[in-house]
Order: C-alpha cells, then structure tokens, then sequence
C-alpha cells in the first residue's frame, strides 16, 4: 500500500462522543477525515441514554444523550468526512495502516494521523451462576430496552451504585421493569444524590453495604441471594435475604479498551482510577507513539462530556500536528482545557483527575 | 396468526420506537414474529426467549450479555450457519434460527 494513495489525513476509530467531536472539530479546521465505527449508526452510547446530561456549561447541559447523539452526527455531516459503519478494526499494521473489515470485505486504510476513541467494555463481578442468561451488563439492559423496545425482564436486581447503576434502574422504572433493590457494597452511594434521590422517590430500596452471593436458577435468573457485608466487605452470616427476581444488572464499572493501542506499540499503563490499562498520554491526547492519539473512555473511564471535549482537544491536536499551529484549533484546545479542568475539580472528578494527573507525573 | 409478541414496551414516558415490517422469522422450527432490521436478540427477547446456546464443556446455558457485539455470549446458528452474534446481527424475513450446542457445526 502506498502512503501517497491515501486520501485521509486523520482516521477516528470509533463514532461516539469522543470519536464525533474530534471528526468535527477537525474537519471544521479542514482536515480530511475517516470515521470507522462497528454500528450500523454513529453515537455511541449515547444513543441509549435518555436522561440529561449535567454537562459543562457550554456543552450539552440539560440535553437528553439521544438528542446529543444527533446533534453530534448532523455536525460530522462534512464533506471532508468519509464515514465508514459497520466497519471493525481488526488490526493495526506497521506505519498507521489499519485493517478493516466491513461486512465479508477486509481493506486497508493509511493516514498520517489515528485517534483511538473505542470506548470502554462492561466488568463483570464473580458470584456463582453469574453465567445464567439474566444477568446482564447495565448497557446492554440500556440498549434493549432504549434502542429496540424490548424488555429483559420483569423484576431486576440492580448491583452498582455508581451514576450508571441509579439512572438505569430510573429508566427501568420508566420502561415498566420493577426494580426490587439496588445493592452496593460501599457504605455510601456512589452516584449524584440527584439520582438517588428519584429512585427513592419511587420506592427503590437502595441497600448499602450489601453484596451479591449468588444467582438462583437453572437455565437463567430465577432469584438472587445478598447480604450485608462487614468493613472488609465480607458477607455477615444471617444476613442473607433471598430476591424474586428475573434479571440481574451490573453496573460495576468500565474497563478501557485499549486492545488496538497496545498493537499500535503505544505504551500501555495500569492506571487504576482510569479504570484499568490506557495508552500514555499528554494532556494534548497524544501517546508516545507518533501519530497516534486517545479520547475519551478508551483514555480513562470517565463520562460522555468529557469524552466529548477529550474528542475536541485530540482533533485539534491531530490537526496542528499536520499542518502546525493554527490559532482556531489554540483556541478549541485552550477552551476544551479549560473545561475539562473544571468538571474534574468537581466532587465526582475526583478519580479521573487523579488518573490523569498520576499519568503526567510518570514521565514518558 | 401467530402468537402476539410479549416483552415489548408499550408505552414509554421518552421514547418511541421506529420498527420496521414485522416478519416471520422461526426459531428450533418454532414460527415467531419479530421486526425486520431488528437484533435478533431483540425478537427472541421479546418473545420470551432466553437461552441462546449451550456451552461445550460445562454444558451451561449462555444468553445475552452486552448487546454490543463483544463478549460472545449470545452465539447462535442462523440459517446453518454458527457462531453468529445475535445482539448485533439484524433479523430478515424467514431466518431459521437455531440454540447452538458447543461450537456448532460448520456445513
């Protein structure tokens, strides 16, 4: 494959928050851009989120994800963007060739420049029976019942207490499920009291400082097993308390996906408070390997507005890097950083701003 | 006529959802209903179907996990064809969908 063939100066793994506004900001500075995403539609995540999202204050604030997710994909509707879907990655090749397989048809793909915006995988936790079909990722339940209509169940357990836990119990409620208990085994909730508090409103019990022991039934969910736990989360014997129910959720976390930047040859750190292993990376999104760039999930679990302005400052950057600096994408890059720093001072930034912060202080 | 199609939402404070033409589809030989372009997950879901194949070794029933088309636990057999991840793959018209057993047969 000869470099000079290629007509993309920037290709953007993955469409969503992240993946969509690095593909606009760039383009908008005129680079020409590839957009690659394993969907059949651009988005993300955000297309099963219904609730508002709190924002930055220039970004989104009060705007439902479904609506951000169009919003975002009519700004990449850009003639200097090819938009490749139902396209997977599947391989990175010596001198930023990606390999890319869309329906039965493998190709090739160069550009001087690739960010890496693919996001973040489920976590499972380890109870026996954690196999049988009823037990679900938080996603995947957000997905059924979001994008297609479908419920997965009638009665669920929620395990997780974290923002994703609270707000897909809130929309289980509203999709009719009912949600016999959230657990969680800290003392205290994990998410926004905002969300906490609707879901107490409508009868929820939130059960702290309890875990699961294990799934009941035979050939899927047929009830639930929990306990409270002591100081060393330990389950206290005679606590049990057995559950009807028919689903269980986890929302236990994110892990990175960071499968490609590892084959890129980037360097891969285990960062706990990102969420597991992440490319190194400058507050520019960069990585130690030339040409290569990281936005959001994949760069460190965190949320989708600041997914969206890591999208922003890596276009920027991807672009400056091609045609050096230019005092619109200083601007954007000032701007996104500036905001970034503010949502991380906040009292839930707090892991994601020690993260990054512990990636600075190793030196690359 | 075949069955009405449960599990689906009816009513939804947020959301409508735009489905395409309702088909026939059959799953172990069973005619069900479900909407084209849909997952087949989503049709087998919502029509009470849980268990998508059985491992190989532990012989342990697996559904859906992510709906996203990574974990691989919602393999199945579509029109003879195995290992065919059902949370991503989409539902057309007369699809013969089977539980696979371990790692299916390949024809």
């Amino acid at each position: 494959m000869k470099k000079s063939d290629s007509e993309f100066e920037i290709i953007i793994v993955g469409s969503g928050p992240a993946g969509l506004s690095a593909a606009a900001v760039a383009a908008e500075l005129d680079a020409k851009i590839a957009i690659i995403d394993d969907n059949p539609i651009v988005g993300g995540q955000l297309i099963k989120q219904t609730h508002k999202f709190f924002g930055s204050k220039s970004h989104f604030c009060g705007v439902r994800g479904i609506d951000i997710a169009k919003i975002l994909e009519k700004r990449i509707q850009h003639p200097n963007i090819t938009l490749l879907l139902d396209a997977s990655v599947v391989g990175y090749y010596e001198d930023n060739i990606l390999g890319v397989l869309q329906k039965e048809r493998f190709i090739k793909l160069y550009a001087p420049k690739i960010i890496f915006a693919t996001g973040a995988a489920e976590n499972l936790i380890a109870f026996p029976n954690n196999d049988l079909p009823g037990v679900y990722g938080a996603g995947a339940v957000q997905t059924l019942m979001n994008v297609h209509g479908v419920l997965p169940g009638k009665r669920a357990l929620m395990v997780g207490s974290g923002n994703i836990g609270l707000i897909v119990s809130y929309q289980m409620m509203q999709a009719g499920i009912e949600v016999v208990a959230l657990i969680e085994i800290l003392d205290k909730i994990g998410g926004y009291n905002v969300h906490a508090a609707k879901l107490r409103r409508l009868g929820v019990p939130i059960l702290t400082s309890h875990t699961i022991k294990y799934a009941t039934g035979k050939d899927f969910v047929t009830g639930a097993v929990i306990a409270r736990v002591n100081k060393k989360f330990k389950p206290i014997k005679g606590t049990d308390k057995r559950l009807r129910v028919d689903m269980i959720c986890l929302a236990v976390g994110l892990t990175p996906l960071s499968e490609l930047l590892y084959q890129a040859g980037c360097e891969v750190i285990y960062i706990p408070e990102l969420g597991g292993n992440v490319a190194w990376h400058s507050e520019n999104m960069e990585t130690l390997k030339n040409g290569i760039f990281v936005a959001g999930d994949a760069s460190g679990i965190e949320e989708a507005s600041t997914a969206m302005l890591e999208g922003r400052i890596a276009g920027a950057c991807a672009f400056e890097s091609l045609h050096g600096k230019n005092p619109k994408a200083q601007e954007i890059i000032q701007e996104a950083k500036k905001e970034l720093r503010e949502i991380r001072q906040g009292p839930f930034g707090t892991k994601p701003r020690i993260g990054k912060e512990k990636l600075q202080t190793i030196a690359p | 006529m075949p069955k009405k199609i449960s599990n689906r939402i009816e009513h939804h404070p947020i959301l409508t959802f735009v489905k395409g033409r309702l088909v026939k589809f059959y799953f172990e030989g069973k005619e069900l209903q479900g909407y084209e372009n849909e997952p087949i997950a989503a049709a087998l879901i919502a029509n009470g179907i849980k268990v998508f194949r059985i491992t190989e070794k532990m012989k342990r029933p697996r559904g859906f996990f992510c709906a996203v088309g990574k974990c691989s636990s919602c393999l199945m057999t579509v029109d003879s064809k195995p290992n065919v991840m059902v949370c991503v793959e989409l539902l057309k018209e007369g699809m013969k969908v089977e539980r696979q057993i371990g790692r299916g047969k390949l024809v």
